[in-house]
């Protein structure tokens, strides 16, 4: 049984006359991983801030768990928010943090939080401001990962945390999901990384809401074509293009749509090369700058 | 796992590829998919839908709360899909390569012969 966790309607932050965040509806359902991607100052962090009850809405309509979350303390101690950089009392040390865990997160789970301690290596003693940039991330994916919080979010949350480390973050988050399902937005840099954990993508861009569908919709969902340009634009003429690169008569085309077996063999016949598109690919072709540029041509055209 | 294609379906070819090279055998219980989404480092969602789709084609059943397991016939039943599905994936890029470097049929079975004979 599945519920809805997260509904926002035309969720809108200004600040002065810089819209952070612009009119977005969107909603997240219980007990998915969930990517929340987009450039910097895409209005990601600010999304996450209003539905944490930090920050308030400038306009629209926002109900967490059923509920405004500002001021619902009934709504808050059900979420766990991550920061990218999350700031401790200046004396605590690893040990601190976890002791007062439980006060925060109901279902704190103690022998989680001192295996997580072991796989990442933290020293537990060590003060807060004496950790290194990578262990002061791990402190916050350990509090992310054993508050078991029903909405937990983690905001680029593996600052200096090496491969190694992330990969032992991944491979727990999933253990740890199965186990105990949750909601949980990942909010990241490192799509291709994250890409076979998500359940499901939503792209800002611009405060606004580019993309908001299943992983498994986008992957595949874009195909590049390569080849002699004249026959490369001839292919893709009727086709949806977010891409478009050159090199004198060269060209390659990212199109957004699935190629069937009839067009792949096609493309084989015309000696045109196809190449899969990676989400991470993807957010570049939507929210890069190439991409207005081939609209207006698209619009000239 | 590659780019090109959903997840779900890749899972479910690879179960399909151990059913028809008896890895996994008719009557036998194939791994939960919570075991496949940790294995994988998939999402178990994603992991579901490979499965599902086995379920939805009469490869594997469900038996309630013991697991899943291969059906009896799904081998035959699987080959016989991928040899119809065999001229338009794998003939037909060999052609087309073969063309443009201008070997004709007749030496290109003889290729495929002398290949065989080597591996």
């Amino acid at each position: 049984m599945t519920g809805t966790v997260v509904r926002a309607t035309g969720l809108t932050k200004r600040y002065g006359s810089f819209t952070a965040v612009d009119a977005v509806d969107f909603s997240l359902e219980e007990n998915r991983i969930y990517g929340l991607l987009g450039r910097n100052g895409a209005g990601k962090t600010t999304i996450m801030q209003l539905l944490t009850g930090q920050l308030f809405a400038s306009a629209g309509r926002l109900e967490v768990f059923g509920r405004e979350p500002a001021e619902h303390a009934d709504v808050l101690r059900r979420m766990c928010f991550i920061a990218e950089s999350q700031r401790y009392p200046e004396d605590f040390t690893p040990a601190h943090v976890f002791k007062s865990a439980p006060w925060f997160f109901e279902n704190w789970d103690a022998a989680f939080a001192e295996q997580l301690v072991s796989d990442f290596r933290l020293p537990m003693k060590r003060r807060i401001k004496k950790l290194s940039r990578g262990q002061l991330s791990a402190v916050g994916v350990i509090v992310g990962l054993a508050s078991r919080a029903p909405l937990t979010f983690f905001d680029e949350p593996y600052l200096g945390l090496d491969a190694v480390a992330r990969h032992i973050f991944y491979d727990r988050l999933l253990e740890d999901y199965v186990a105990h399902p949750r909601t949980v937005v990942l909010s990241t840099h490192l799509i291709d990384e994250v890409a076979n954990l998500l359940e499901h993508v939503i792209l800002i861009d611009q405060g606004r809401i580019l993309l908001d569908r299943d992983a498994d919709e986008v992957r595949g969902s874009a195909t590049t074509i390569a080849g002699p340009r004249n026959t490369v634009e001839a292919f893709v003429a009727d086709r949806p293009v977010i891409g478009r690169e050159g090199l004198g008569g060269l060209a390659s085309v990212t199109i957004d749509g699935r190629l069937d077996q009839r067009d792949r063999i096609q493309a084989a016949e015309l000696g045109l090369e196809l190449a899969p598109v990676s989400l991470q690919q993807l957010i570049v072709h939507l929210t890069g700058t190439d991409l207005a540029g081939s609209t207006e041509q698209e619009n000239a055209a | 796992m590659d780019e090109s294609r959903p997840i779900f379906i890749q899972i479910a070819e690879q179960i399909e590829n151990d059913i028809i090279d008896g890895s996994l055998p008719e009557g036998g219980q194939i791994p939960s998919t919570n075991e496949f989404a940790a294995f994988l480092r998939v999402n178990p969602a994603t992991a579901l839908k490979g499965v599902t789709r086995l379920v939805d084609d009469g490869i594997v059943e469900k038996r309630r709360g013991i697991g899943m397991f291969v059906t009896i016939g799904a081998r035959e039943r699987l080959v016989e899909r991928r040899r119809a599905g065999f001229a338009a994936e794998f003939l037909r890029p060999l052609i087309i390569e073969a063309e443009k470097l201008g070997i004709d049929i007749d030496e290109l079975a003889g290729m495929l012969r002398a290949e065989r004979i080597q591996s």
